[in-house]
């Protein structure tokens, strides 16, 4: 049993080296913020007090940081503050995201997996070649798209299907169109990757039991892809969730997202503990959806065969 | 070839032809099944069984040609439409479904009342016995449970044709054995007109009523595996199904009777006539368990050879011996083991006798 001990530091540096990383860049600052989101504001100088009360050296929990995300200060309705509304608008906007990428995606990965096995190498780099250009850059184009003297509008208006520019720029619809751009790829990866898979003489036994395609295609290719959609479902509702950047640039400015929200506590009302709880609170919002998805992903690791 | 053409079947294929791009799968096959049959396609692989089962199905278009069922052409119809269910050579069980949502899958389709879908769910469990399992995934089922989940899914609709592709291809010898017997016994029971594809000559003899040989696309013979075993029509087929010696010669002797060729080791004489006329290129095809072995000189007259032992092999129950003839032809001859003749004393190098009667050897002229 001598050889089998030689092993053992090697995985255990393997699996420390990440797992340092996460610690030291990830679980640190996480408390860090935790710490943040339960003191008080500061003042220019020292953005936050300690949590310890300077004159009676007691521990002092401000909880009013988060009460105050889904209550205002004078006792209003629950649930009825800028923040609950940042928190639903973003969930909603994250989920048609996710959704609108799922309708697009699916069909696109299947249509990859059933192509010809040479031809697919290719397909999945269309995929990825947008990844080779600046996120930013990629964003800024959709502007140039979108503009009322954009390039869809100004193709429009040649053809004669409309007189005046369409207002699409600085909307829901482009901020949609943004978010489902930039993440369609994060639906197709997994996607692809569970229906190559697929094992096609399951798809011959339903038709032989008298399954149209479009019941063979509902009763056996959807359910034995539900790993890929949860996956490709997280992977792009997780990030949408926070977005800052692409509604920044494309969404209109009555709609507030939840990460605007804490940019602009943490730099215009330098509110730190504020900015801080509103990213606890996002976290959970993710940690949620991150489990149930863990839970499915478990249940399809079991031995097929 | 003595069913070929025959309309009067249950399953008919007329001509049936598949093409792929330039290469011919199946080449102008005719078969007629008859009603309550169970049928083998036998071959090696390539030989076009497979896309004769899946024309069959209705997963492959034929080129040409027709296949009624019943009376009914359904070569154009598609596979959920047709009154046909197979159990595929993997099994193709639905991984994310258990065992009775896999039987009730055809059932549904069929939007049959749920007490009635539950009934013969419950009447397939019973009759492949696995009743208990029937909340199980198949992953947790074991081969043989899978084949028999598979097959009670292929019987649930009542089909009219069962197909079986390489039904116990999957499994290990030991088991094979043990399950060919009872996928007969529930078949039979059933009634069912079936067609099985199976590239295993042993499984095809045990389980089918008759036989039709594959090669390169056409169907070589269709027999009862005793007429495919003992009359093969071709060398191919003679080859194809057990162990056969075949002598390369020119008809000699040409009656009514019995007919003799010149071979490589002699004049071979031959118990039965042949249509053909003298002279003309034949092959006698000989058993090795029809012919006889020996140190001494036997009181025969007929196709008695000489020949040096080569190999000998022990199997248990019989010996193989590969005995050098005069002119160097290797022939295979078998020796069952209850033989009264102590055979131990023959060993390597030994000058024997070899012989068989007339009536073990077939002319084949193709």
């Amino acid at each position: 049993m001598a050889k089998l001990s030689i092993p053992l530091p090697g995985r255990r540096f393997v699996i420390g080296v990440p797992f340092t990383w996460l610690v030291l860049f990830f679980f640190l600052p996480f408390l860090i913020l935790l710490y943040i989101s339960f003191v008080d504001m500061g003042n220019d100088i020292a953005p936050f007090k300690p949590i310890w009360d300077s004159d009676t050296g007691l521990l002092k929990l401000k909880y009013e940081n988060y009460l105050s995300i889904f209550r205002t200060s004078d006792g209003g309705p629950l649930f009825q503050t800028i923040y609950t509304e940042a928190y639903l608008r973003s969930i909603w906007y994250a989920l048609c995201t996710a959704v609108l990428c799922l309708v697009i995606g699916y069909p696109f990965s299947y249509f990859i997996a059933r192509s010809a096995p040479s031809a697919r190498p290719a397909l999945l780099m269309m995929v990825m070649l947008p990844f080779w250009t600046s996120f930013l850059l990629r964003v800024y184009a959709w502007k140039g798209i979108l503009a009322d003297q954009g390039v869809l509008n100004r193709a429009l208006m040649f053809m004669g299907l409309t007189d005046e520019p369409i207002l699409m720029l600085y909307t829901n619809i482009s901020m949609l169109v943004g978010m489902t751009y930039v993440y369609l790829p994060f639906m197709i990866l997994p996607l692809y990757a569970n229906l190559v898979k697929m094992d096609f003489r399951l798809l011959e036994a339903a038709y032989d039991l008298g399954a149209s395609p479009f019941k063979a295609f509902w009763l056996v290719t959807v359910p034995l892809s539900k790993a890929g959609i949860i996956a490709g479902f997280m992977l792009v509702f997780i990030p949408s969730l926070g977005e800052f950047v692409i509604p920044s640039l494309l969404g209109g400015p009555e709609n507030i997202m939840i990460g605007r929200v804490v940019w602009d506590e943490m730099f215009t009302s330098n509110n730190w503990p504020r900015a801080t709880a509103l990213a606890v609170v996002m976290i959970g919002l993710i940690v949620i959806p991150l489990a149930i998805y863990y839970h499915y992903t478990g249940d399809a690791a079991e031995p097929r065969n | 070839m003595a069913y070929m053409g025959e309309k009067d079947g249950y399953l008919v294929t007329e001509r049936l032809v598949k093409r792929f791009d330039e290469a011919v799968a199946v080449d102008e096959v005719s078969l007629s099944i008859n009603k309550g049959e169970i049928f083998a396609l036998l071959g090696s692989s390539g030989c076009g069984k497979s896309t004769l089962l899946r024309m069959l199905a209705g997963f492959e278009k034929p080129t040409s040609g027709r296949i009624l069922l019943g009376g009914q052409d359904v070569a154009t119809m598609p596979p959920y439409d047709r009154p046909i269910n197979m159990m595929f050579q993997s099994y193709a069980l639905f991984p994310h479904l258990d065992i009775w949502e896999n039987i009730a899958f055809g059932l549904k389709r069929e939007s049959l009342p749920k007490a009635e879908i539950k009934q013969r769910v419950g009447e397939m469990l019973d009759l492949v016995q696995l009743g208990p399992y029937a909340k199980r995934k198949p992953h947790q089922l074991s081969g043989g449970q899978q084949q028999r989940v598979a097959l009670a899914r292929s019987l649930a609709k009542r089909p009219k044709l069962l197909l079986l592709d390489e039904p116990l291809g999957a499994l290990d010898k030991k088991l094979r054995e043990q399950t060919q017997f009872e996928l007969v016994n529930i078949i039979e029971k059933v009634g069912v007109t079936c067609v099985m594809v199976t590239h295993d000559q042993e499984e095809a003899m045990t389980m089918a009523g008759r036989i039709a040989v594959m090669s390169k696309g056409r169907v070589l013979q269709v027999g009862t595996p005793e007429e495919v075993y003992e009359h093969p029509a071709n060398r191919f087929v003679a080859d194809f199904i057990g162990n056969v010696n075949l002598f390369e010669g020119r008809l000699s002797v040409d009656e009514v009777d019995h007919c003799a060729a010149v071979t490589g080791i002699g004049e071979i004489q031959v118990g039965h006539g042949v249509s053909g006329t003298l002279n003309m290129p034949v092959a006698i095809a000989v058993r090795p368990e029809k012919m006889e072995i020996s140190k001494e000189q036997p009181a025969v007259d007929k196709n008695v050879f000489r020949g040096r032992v080569k190999e000998i092999a022990y199997f248990g129950s019989y010996n193989t011996y590969i005995v050098a003839a005069s002119d160097g032809t290797r022939v295979k001859i078998t020796e069952a083991n209850t033989s009264r003749r102590d055979l131990s004393h023959i060993t390597w190098e030994d000058e024997v006798f070899f012989w068989w009667g007339d009536v073990a050897g077939i002319v084949l002229r193709d």
